[in-house]
């Protein structure tokens, strides 16, 4: 999969599949699969030869997998339309209230213009929509250099460094 | 005022940046003009009737001389020379090309403006009283938080793309003059049981299609805890709030679906999570945001109200003291005066102002107000700081800009949209009503005797012109092609906010002025000694309006079934 990590645009051995029956049994290799797959599948997935991620959509609630997160190594955000915000949401939640430190992907309608709040929200790669230059989309991540509002990546708000200034 | 400092100036300027490389891109054909809508909406830029509209925030309606001066620059330069002060304490530009818009934002980011987040569906301008820190009634000023508020709102990674568009209000006055409940969220500043000031929240207030007014969710919240209560309530929304249809995905809906207690309980509970994290606001920022709004210099009241000849001018020149009643407004400062500069000339279109009136307004700001304008959200202006010795000299400067139109609160003070001369989404006109109202209300002593009166006017049920909340609410209807106007009576926006009723079928376009004028005659019948509309209003009920408007000929009435929203 084509995707932007740490600021530069790689290829990864991740694939997605965006359904599946559940009694379908993956091949070996690194695979994303729904949650519903996921939850029926779990026990035989972790003796599967590879990597298993989990895609979540807006519907999706976290709770299921919540107990389940130290065994992700990736959960895909979707977004299937970019101005469909609940991942936003859902990215700030794993981050936040479940301390997620695994890889959080963003993937479906990711665009250039998305990706400084994505990142912000705790979400650490992106699959950029496959019709759009993914090298063209790195800058979106730098379109803001102050942050005015604490956020999942850590930065404080800006007044903390106002603060500073002023001592 | 607030001053942006390097952090505030490097953030507008990196918008402009990214504004500008955003309609280069779409310009370009990189992106779709579905992919650039959003992105536009989120800069206030809508592609409307005419020619693309400007949305430019006024951050709780406060602007000084030189932020005027460049408003005014810009309706000159981009435009055809005026701009239209809206309901959200913001202006608009009806004419700026779509191209020429970076540069009209950089022109803005330097004067410390912007038009960030003034539509799409994110948070937009925070809007207050048109009085804070000047009111006699206050708690405390309001705009420190509202400051606050707008900077963790702006580019929330978390918020921008909510399910609908989301307004704040937030009102420190024992009146509310804020239309705070009204809001999306709705906030007054109150005493809590220990005697310190903190918040009182509401929420799902919100006009459009299915108006409501908001619920109190927490009677007393801590000034700390601002900013985390907020960002619970925008998680529950965003994370439930509905998404597949437009017209059902306010807050107020889900507030109504789930239940003010489900709804609460879901709040609570998250805002219990993220408490005590970094969001926590500390005294040292909110104190450094508050000596921002300190008070000017004002001169000692003997200073300030000297004026031998006003008492005498007050006798004799009666349209002096007609603008004095009317448009002069008590100031907590002993001497001094808030003046609300009327914007509801009979001739012009409410809540329009030409580039010549700006500038000329700057001028007055800068020789009697301490440089400082403040927008109302019944779309006039106000000088915030005027010396009482300075009224007379003042008023024959307004005179002679069509300033002074003495009707702040009266009937012909209406408040109007844009209406189909401008806007893609009015079924009907509002400024042809405005006209109409104008032209047959045009006696002064009869606005008078009727007194506090508030017309609210909306092109379509996207209820811009707040007409639910209106004593008589003027809704335009597109009925096969022709325009026809619903009544409402009754509503009001203050501490009593009550959704107008409905008066009966749809009237015809030539016919709104006569029918209101039928409303005024039972109301003038009807009252009891001082009473004002509402009062009548509540009394009576809409019985004895409904018989004089409907009964007479009820062969010219049209047929028109409910309107939706009704």
């Amino acid at each position: 999969m084509r995707v932007i990590k740490a600021g530069k645009v790689l290829e990864d051995n991740w694939q997605r599949i965006a359904s599946l029956e559940q009694e379908h049994v993956l091949e070996d290799g690194d695979w994303i699969v729904p949650l519903d797959y996921w939850r029926v599948n779990r026990e035989r997935l972790l003796r599967h030869n590879g990597r298993v991620g989990v895609c979540l959509n807006g519907d999706d609630d976290l709770e299921h997998i919540a107990e389940a997160l130290g065994q992700l190594e990736l959960i895909a955000l979707e977004f299937p339309g970019f101005t469909d915000g609940r991942s936003y949401s859902h990215a700030r939640i794993l981050r936040d209230r479940f301390r997620y430190r695994g890889e959080l992907r963003a993937v479906g309608d990711v665009l250039r213009d998305q990706l400084f709040f994505m990142q912000r929200c705790g979400i650490d790669s992106f699959q950029v929509r496959e019709d759009k230059d993914a090298e063209d989309a790195v800058k979106g991540l730098s379109d803001f250099s102050v942050k005015y509002q604490t956020a999942a990546d850590g930065s404080p708000p800006v007044y903390r460094f106002r603060q500073q200034a002023g001592k | 005022m607030y001053q942006y400092d390097q952090y505030d100036q490097q953030i507008v300027n990196e918008r402009v940046a990214q504004f500008r490389d955003q309609t280069r891109r779409y310009l370009a054909g990189e992106l779709s003009e579905d992919e650039y809508r959003p992105l536009r909406l989120m800069n206030g830029l809508y592609i409307q009737r005419h020619a693309p509209m400007l949305r430019v925030s006024i951050p709780y309606g406060l602007l000084s001389s030189t932020q005027l001066r460049m408003l005014a620059h810009i309706a000159e330069k981009y435009d055809k020379g005026y701009g239209h002060f809206s309901t959200r304490q913001n202006i608009q530009f009806n004419w700026p090309s779509l191209e020429s818009v970076p540069d009209i934002l950089a022109d803005l980011a330097s004067v410390q403006m912007h038009a960030i987040q003034t539509s799409g569906n994110c948070i937009r301008n925070i809007t207050s009283d048109h009085f804070a820190g000047i009111a006699g009634d206050e708690l405390e000023d309001p705009r420190p938080y509202c400051e606050i508020i707008r900077q963790w709102s702006t580019f929330h990674p978390e918020f921008s793309f909510l399910p609908r568009k989301f307004k704040i209000a937030v009102s420190g006055a024992e009146n509310d003059r804020a239309a705070v409940q009204i809001h999306d969220i709705g906030i007054y500043l109150v005493r809590g049981n220990e005697g310190e000031v903190g918040f009182r929240i509401l929420v799902g207030g919100g006009l459009g299609r299915t108006p409501f007014i908001g619920t109190c969710i927490r009677e007393y919240l801590e000034k700390r805890h601002l900013l985390s209560y907020l960002e619970a309530i925008l998680r529950v929304y965003n994370q439930l709030g509905r998404r597949d249809n437009m017209h059902k995905a306010r807050i107020k809906i889900l507030v109504n679906a789930a239940g003010a207690e489900k709804f609460t309980d879901m709040v609570e509970t998250e805002w219990q999570r993220i408490k005590d994290s970094a969001l926590t606001l500390d005294q040292a920022e909110i104190d450094r945001v508050k000596g921002y709004f300190s008070e000017p210099e004002y001169a000692s009241h003997a200073a300030a109200a000297a004026d031998a000849t006003q008492a005498k001018r007050l006798v004799l020149q009666k349209d002096f003291k007609l603008w004095v009643e009317r448009n002069v407004k008590a100031h907590k400062t002993p001497g001094y005066r808030a003046v609300y500069l009327s914007l509801k000339h009979p001739a012009t279109a409410p809540g329009d102002a030409t580039a010549a009136q700006m500038n000329f307004i700057a001028d007055m700001a800068d020789r009697f107000s301490h440089s400082e304008i403040r927008v109302t959200h019944d779309q006039n202006l106000i000088l915030s700081h005027v010396r009482q010795a300075d009224l007379y000299p003042l008023w024959n400067a307004l005179k002679k800009e069509r300033l002074a139109t003495p009707n702040i609160g009266l009937l012909t003070d209406m408040i109007c949209c844009p209406g189909l001369d401008f806007c893609n989404l009015a079924n009907a006109g509002s400024i042809d009503i405005a006209k109409q109202i104008n032209d047959r209300f045009d006696e002064l002593d009869y606005l008078h005797d009727i007194g506090d009166f508030q017309i609210k006017m909306s092109g379509c049920m996207n209820a811009c012109g707040h007409h639910h909340v209106g004593n008589i609410g003027i809704l335009g209807v597109d009925k096969k092609g022709k325009e026809f106007y619903q009544l409402t009576l009754g509503g009001a926006a203050g501490n009593q906010a009550r959704l107008g009723d409905r008066l009966g079928p749809a009237i015809a376009k030539d016919d709104v002025a006569e029918t209101i004028d039928k409303v005024l005659q039972v109301y003038l019948e009807q009252r009891e000694g001082d009473e004002q509309f509402q009062e009548t209003y509540l009394r009576v009920g809409i019985e004895p309006f409904k018989t004089r408007v409907y009964a007479e000929d009820t062969s010219k009435q049209p047929e028109m079934k409910a309107v939706a929203g009704y």
